[in-house]
């Protein structure tokens, strides 16, 4: 057994059943062989250690551009001082889940209670055993929440060495409910660490759920996210993802269209720069009729970067009516970075629309002289291009302040690409 | 300005320019004739400082100094310019950030002060009137959706803007109806003066008629081999291209 997983474990407090899990995963160790893991090796990160997390008091600065209302976890712990849930309207419910393990309330043992078997995802069943931390967010049925709730993680040096985290979200909209989330993966300075988060969404009938995630984590941090969401009968959901931090992001993204007229809308931009690994595997599920979903993904690779995405559509027996269209294009910025993208469609229904397309390519070199020949520096010009090439994913954005700061976070990232 | 000696080229280990020489004066407008295949865009295109070809032998000055040795955008601060022939569509640049970042950019270079975005406006409303180009193209993607003559007039219109020492305009008549033509020549015309010499490089003797040259150079086979002044230009309206070629071909012999 590597490393990783017995400094994990030396961290366990929790009971019988959890113990059990965590046993598990001791036991099959990681995968090595998976084709799920095909493209991201975890040969390295299993030999490495990492200490349990501490609560570290951090510069407020850093969060100056983040409003309220805001949950916030520094390296994993929730910082009651930086959260701002104060000007929340009547019929949202928003905490963290070591207040609910506290109380014993039972929806933190249902959703706790979830297992996870596969070999092949090694970091939920290590979430299943070892996350005491995360937030809980219920919007009562009918309530419209204007302002967007930031959830913020931030990854900060620690005395006692690296340091690893296990966090666990539930969101849960109820019928005809709307909420706008922010996910914010910020650095406090430069150092390693393991984040491991798990968010379960549950959107009722009807119900309304946005979500930006904006992952610019420390440059050295190794990042395991999931998400499994549940649309139910007219739920939307559209979600943004902008990877642009850390030496290894991999995000699984999981959605169930379980209702009839259920729709997603999930796009993001992979930015590999550096040595930087950035992989996004999405697995949506049609299981109802009249279901759509849209998915619109750009990444880029330069330097020795690498930019894997798998995109996996299935639209099961019975999900008559489907439309689902993926799009993703992507660009080769030099020729030691790599660019896997695999689309894989999966049809057993009828009367079904069903588009993929995925491209790897280069910047048009006449588009790059056009530019430069009006007085444009080659690095202006690369990157004015870079910015277009992603900015459709910025664009489709709804029009707000959620925009505003994905655009800003992306326009950074594109500048350190150029320099 | 301009002072082109033995210029030899290639594309792709072909010989297209094979000795051209030309000079060009501030406040002229000249025009380059010729057949398909002559080299008359490769020309404008090494002036731009376009990748793919190599220059073999010979030598370009502009303003004295050594052109070649420059990047396509220290070109641009200097004051060359290169109206396309199939000017680009880049979906996602806004016309008008592309612009102001371009002019601010060559301003920079030259060491002058940047505009902002009020001074820059304004500017801008100056040159589209001329132009009759619309407001809401600024708004799109840089040529995204342009019809052809309107690819054409913001190429004009650009250079209104970009207000170069040097205009090199390649074919820039091609593909347009007679409205745009006399629109993109109203544009040039509008621009002449002491300080800025035009290279006007066409196919067709037609945009000619408007935009009045003081020489008229025929390229063929990658050297200059007739000049003289608008009425050569008719001359090969009249007679067509093969009237060069026999006129060229006792001396080959």
């Amino acid at each position: 057994m590597g490393a990783l997983l017995d400094s994990l474990a030396a961290g366990f407090e929790g009971d019988a059943t959890r113990r059990a899990l965590l046993d598990e995963v001791l036991r099959d160790g990681l995968p090595q062989r998976a084709e799920s893991w095909k493209y991201t090796s975890l040969r390295q990160l299993e030999r490495r250690s990492f200490a349990q997390a501490a609560a570290v008091a951090i510069d407020p600065t850093l969060l100056a551009a983040i409003p309220a209302p805001r949950i916030v976890f520094v390296n994993g712990h929730f910082d009651a001082v930086l959260s701002d849930v104060s000007a929340l309207p009547v019929g949202i419910e928003v905490g963290p889940l070591s207040r609910l393990l506290q109380g014993d309330d039972p929806r933190a043992v249902h959703f706790l209670e979830r297992r996870y078997q596969r070999i092949d995802e090694p970091f939920a069943r290590l979430n299943a055993a070892l996350a005491r931390e995360g937030v809980v967010v219920r919007v009562d049925a009918g309530v419209q929440v204007e302002s967007p709730l930031h959830i913020v993680h931030v990854g900060a040096p620690q005395d006692g060495g690296d340091a690893a985290w296990h966090l666990r979200h539930f969101i849960e909209l109820r019928e005809g409910a709307a909420l706008q989330l922010v996910e914010h993966e910020l650095a406090a300075g430069e150092h390693a660490h393991l984040g491991n988060a798990l968010l379960h969404a549950h959107v009722a009938d009807g119900a309304r759920l946005s979500h930006v995630r904006v992952q610019d984590a420390a440059a050295r941090a190794s990042l395991f996210a999931r998400t499994d969401a549940v649309l139910a009968r007219d739920a939307g959901y559209a979600r943004t993802d902008l990877e642009l931090g850390a030496a290894l992001s991999r995000h699984e993204l999981n959605v169930r269209l379980e209702g009839d007229g259920a729709t997603l809308q999930a796009d993001g931009v992979l930015l590999a720069d550096g040595r930087r690994h950035a992989d996004t595997r999405l697995g949506i599920e049609h299981l109802a009729r009249d279901s759509r979903c849209s998915l619109t993904w750009r990444g880029l690779a330069g330097q020795r970067g690498r930019a894997v995405f798998h995109g996996g559509i299935t639209i099961h027996p019975g999900a008559d009516g489907t439309e689902a269209d993926l799009s993703n294009k992507n660009l080769l910025l030099s020729n030691e970075a790599e660019i896997d993208t695999q689309p894989v469609l999966v049809i057993h229904a009828d009367e079904v629309k069903a588009a993929h397309g995925a491209t790897v390519g280069q910047l048009d070199p006449t588009a790059l002289f056009y530019l430069r020949s009006r007085g444009l520096p080659e690095v202006q010009a690369r990157a004015l291009l870079t910015g277009a090439f992603c900015r459709e994913v910025v664009n489709a954005i709804g029009d707000g302040p959620s925009r505003v700061l994905a655009d800003a976070a992306l326009g950074r990232a594109l500048a350190r690409l150029g320099a | 300005m301009l002072k082109i000696t033995d210029l030899h080229a290639t594309v792709a280990g072909k010989e297209i320019l094979k000795g051209l020489s030309l000079s060009v004066a501030a406040g002229e407008v000249h025009a380059i004739m010729g057949p398909n295949g002559a080299g008359k865009s490769t020309l404008g295109n090494i002036l731009a400082g376009r990748d793919g070809y190599e220059v073999t032998a010979g030598t370009i000055e502009f303003d004295g100094k050594p052109l070649l040795e420059l990047e396509p955008e220290e070109r641009a601060a200097a004051g060359v310019f290169l109206a396309f022939q199939y000017p680009v569509e880049i979906p996602g640049v806004n016309n008008t950030y592309f612009l102001r970042a371009a002019f601010n950019a060559q301003r920079k270079a030259r060491g002058q002060e940047e505009l902002d975005s009020m001074q820059f406006l304004k500017k801008v409303r100056e040159k589209l009137a001329v132009l009759h180009l619309k407001d809401e193209l600024l708004h799109r993607g840089v040529n995204e959706g342009f019809s052809g003559g309107e690819k054409k007039r913001n190429e004009i219109f650009q250079m209104a803007l970009l207000e170069p020492k040097l205009a090199i305009l390649d074919e820039t008549d091609s593909g347009l109806d007679i409205d745009a033509l006399k629109a993109v020549a109203d544009g040039v015309n509008a621009q002449r003066s002491n300080e800025r010499a035009f290279l006007v490089i066409t196919h067709y003797q037609r945009l000619l008629d408007y935009i009045k040259p003081d020489v008229v150079h025929v390229l063929a086979n990658g050297r200059i081999v007739e000049s003289g002044g608008p009425e050569l230009a008719l001359q090969l309206e009249e007679h067509g291209y093969d009237w060069i070629r026999n006129r060229l071909a006792p001396e080959a012999a």
